[in-house]
């Protein structure tokens, strides 16, 4: 069944025979690399359930699962979520999290969200997740009284708005909301689309709205909804399962539900995937071009074969304009294999769109490191989509970390699988996210000018930059999150926090905020660095720098001494006389260990995990100035000063 | 099916479902022998044996079911 793609979870590949028995003989020298491995097989919900118990005992028996990232989620249902908690879990660390899950009683939604020490709110969690289904809304039907109708909207809308100011005020957790799936059945049969005060007319209103205020808001969505409808209304809703004990959803369907849930979870962290790596022959085009050549491949519009690798190309395509980087890791002689980019008129992917092109005879996995590393990603923001299976083997044998999509054996699926696996899911959209791609090859535009110019300082002269300072407001808050959740190499202190966490930084007149963009004559790189100053508990008069990261994208340009100027002219102008700063090592920011020490910083400490202290005294303060324009901005107004 | 396939198949999944090697499926094998067999695993036994087996159990029989003979003698008579 075509369904079967989704509820099967078909783009990962089947757990082994013995899947059971490694489960058991998983050991904490494994890891959470290995729990991770595991959970990434197809696994049905007995398998999820295994799974997540053998992890759930695990650390309530101290086992350390790094690097699985912790999260603690509330879930607040108006149905019984014994069968999906676990299987959240399991899923959770298919995407790299360390699900912590915190479950009020049964149907106690409002009491949960609007008592300020009611179970979810005194745990603190990092998000609730909003479980409700249809019949958790005040909505009751009035087909054909359009005022009636509109006053049950607003109803329902105004109880979501006011469950999420609970939350807000009483934990200030991120919300994540659930779109409402209809149920198949209607009343009048298609009019039911048609007629205000209809249930299946009030639930799209609502779903309508609710989108509406989680783009206002902040909120996350989960467009439950549109899962349903993707396997179906009449799968999703089983009634026998609703009588029996409030199940919201079929059993078959849990799976897909869970790893809906853990890719939104995963990319509130950040961990969604960045780069999409594409084979060449058999996947981009039909055929192999050093064996067909240019007119034997086949990828022309009219060719059912054609029309399917043109759809991986167009989706690609769509992929890149929302920001996703797209390589090419093909095993050809690399002037063979750009020639279909060059010479192939129905060709829709250009050498333009690719960032990075690696056509040689190496194994993939040596390319794809390759590509990560030119790219300054780390492995783990890979996606490789390769039609020949022994590929796929090797390299998730080699690099794990790299999401590795199984394709069906006919190509007119593999545009929708790599969709189905939900990679790069986003839960916010952010300007920026539209010129990301165009981004990094500007930057390899910039390599090959840095080797054609004679010293660094001529380059970032020729650079002709603006480096504009702001404190955080609403407009960057998005982007502010999206880089507080996403940046590891050049951050300091690899801190996350929401976009609820945010704004109370944002809004605290005690904290010092500061978002920065930066252009230069190939455009503008957006927002590239963010810093929060925290007053310092030890001592008045002191900062201590609590998150201080940038892009990777505008290493080497002498940002962070610009950044280190405003901050001590801020720190200067409110009395600040030492600012301190503190660097905690991850397995990734190792880039940034002495970003301190180049700056001035004099060392405090230093403890055996690696983590530094550092201290700069505001009055002795050096000020090394970079060529660039500096823009100074408050929330209302943008003023020019001199650099 | 055969009886005693039938029993070695429940078997395998009871041993699975509750994660215990020792349970032997017998005719009366009920809930209160088996640690962690509640009403809500009861369920998912009842969804893992409709999988397993390829059947359907309506609502009433599934509330009917008390121990194994029942579950046994039903999906015989629907295989």
């Amino acid at each position: 069944m075509p369904t079967d793609l989704y509820t099967e979870l078909q783009w990962l590949p089947r757990p082994p025979q013995d899947f059971s028995a490694q489960v058991k003989a998983w050991t904490e020298v494994g890891g959470g690399a290995a729990l991770r491995e595991l959970a990434s097989y197809a696994l049905d919900l007995n398998q999820l359930t295994r799974l997540a118990k053998r992890m759930t005992a695990a650390v309530a028996g101290g086992a350390d699962i790094q690097p699985l990232i912790p999260f603690r989620l509330a879930v607040i249902s108006n149905a019984t979520m014994d069968f999906i908690l676990p299987a959240l879990v399991a899923s959770a660390a298919r995407h790299g999290i360390a699900l912590e899950i915190i479950q009020p009683a049964y149907d106690q939604v409002a009491q949960e969200a609007l008592t300020p020490d009611s179970r979810v709110n005194a745990a603190k969690p990092n998000a609730v997740l909003f479980a409700l289904d249809y019949r958790a809304l005040p909505l009751k039907p009035t087909p054909g009284d359009s005022a009636a109708a509109a006053n049950a909207v607003a109803g329902a809308t105004g109880y979501l708005a006011a469950l999420r100011e609970g939350i807000q005020k009483n934990c200030g957790a991120a919300c994540i909301f659930q779109t409402f799936a209809p149920a198949p059945e209607t009343v009048f049969g298609s009019l039911d689309g048609a007629l205000p005060g209809t249930m299946r007319w009030l639930l799209t209103e609502v779903n309508r709205a609710l989108g509406e205020q989680v783009l206002a808001t902040g909120d996350v969505l989960l467009d439950v909804a549109g899962i349903a409808e993707t396997v179906g209304l009449a799968s999703w809703h089983d009634p026998q399962m609703w009588n029996l004990g409030k199940f919201p959803c079929a059993e078959s369907v849990i799976p897909l539900y869970a790893d809906h849930v853990a890719r939104v979870v995963a990319a509130i962290r950040g961990k969604s995937r960045k780069v999409l790596v594409l084979d060449l022959d058999n996947t981009v085009w039909g055929g192999v071009i050093g064996d067909d050549g240019l007119e034997g491949i086949r990828v022309a519009q009219g060719d059912a074969i054609g029309e399917a690798h043109l759809a991986v190309q167009r989706m690609a395509l769509e992929l890149r304009q929302r920001g996703i980087v797209l390589a090419v890791s093909s095993k050809n002689t690399d002037e063979v294999a750009r020639e279909p980019f060059l010479k192939h008129p129905e060709m829709l992917l250009k050498l333009d769109h690719i960032a990075v092109f690696q056509a040689n005879w190496n194994d993939k996995a040596t390319n794809l490191q390759a590509i990560a590393e030119e790219l300054s990603v780390g492995i783990d923001s890979l996606v490789f989509l390769d039609d020949n299976p022994v590929e796929r083997g090797l390299v998730r044998r080699l690099l794990p970390q790299v999401a590795v999509p199984e394709l069906p054996e006919d190509a007119a699926g593999y545009a929708r699988t790599l969709a189905a696996a939900g990679y790069f899911e986003a839960i916010a959209f952010a300007g920026e996210d539209l010129k990301r791609a165009d981004f990094y090859q500007d930057n390899a535009k910039r390599i090959s000018l840095q080797k054609q110019v004679g010293g660094v300082d001529a380059y970032l002269a020729s650079l002709e930059m603006t480096i504009t300072f702001q404190p955080f407001d609403a407009t960057g808050r998005a982007r502010i999150v999206q880089l507080i959740n996403k940046s590891n190499q050049y951050n300091l202190t690899t801190r996350r926090y929401t976009d609820p966490e945010v704004l109370v930084a944002e809004e605290d007149p005690a904290v010092f905020t500061l978002q920065v963009r930066l252009a230069d004559i190939f455009g503008d790189n957006g927002m590239i660095s963010v810093v929060i100053c925290r007053p310092g508990v030890q001592e008045p008069g002191t900062w201590e720098i609590d998150t201080w990261l940038m892009s990777c994208r505008v290493l080497g340009r002498k940002v962070e001494h610009m950044v280190l100027n405003h901050l001590v002219e801020h720190a200067r102008q409110r009395g600040i006389h030492t600012i301190v700063g503190t660097y905690i090592p991850t397995d990734r920011n190792k880039l940034v260990v002495d970003h301190y020490e180049k700056l001035g910083f004099a060392r405090v400490s230093a403890d055996d995990s690696g983590k530094t202290v550092w201290k700069l005294d505001v009055a002795e303060a050096k000020q090394e100035t970079a060529p660039m324009k500096v823009v100074v901005g408050t929330n209302l107004s943008l003023e020019e000063a001199d650099s | 099916m055969e009886q005693a396939a039938i029993y070695e198949k429940l078997t395998e999944i009871f041993q699975d479902l509750f994660d215990d090697d020792s349970i032997q499926a017998t005719p009366e094998l009920s809930a209160k022998d088996v640690e962690g067999w509640d009403s809500l695993a009861h369920i998912r036994l009842i969804i893992t044996i409709e999988k397993a087996f390829k059947v359907k159990f309506s609502t009433t029989e599934i509330s009917k079911l008390e121990k194994v003979g029942d579950l046994a003698a039903l999906i015989q008579s629907r295989v």
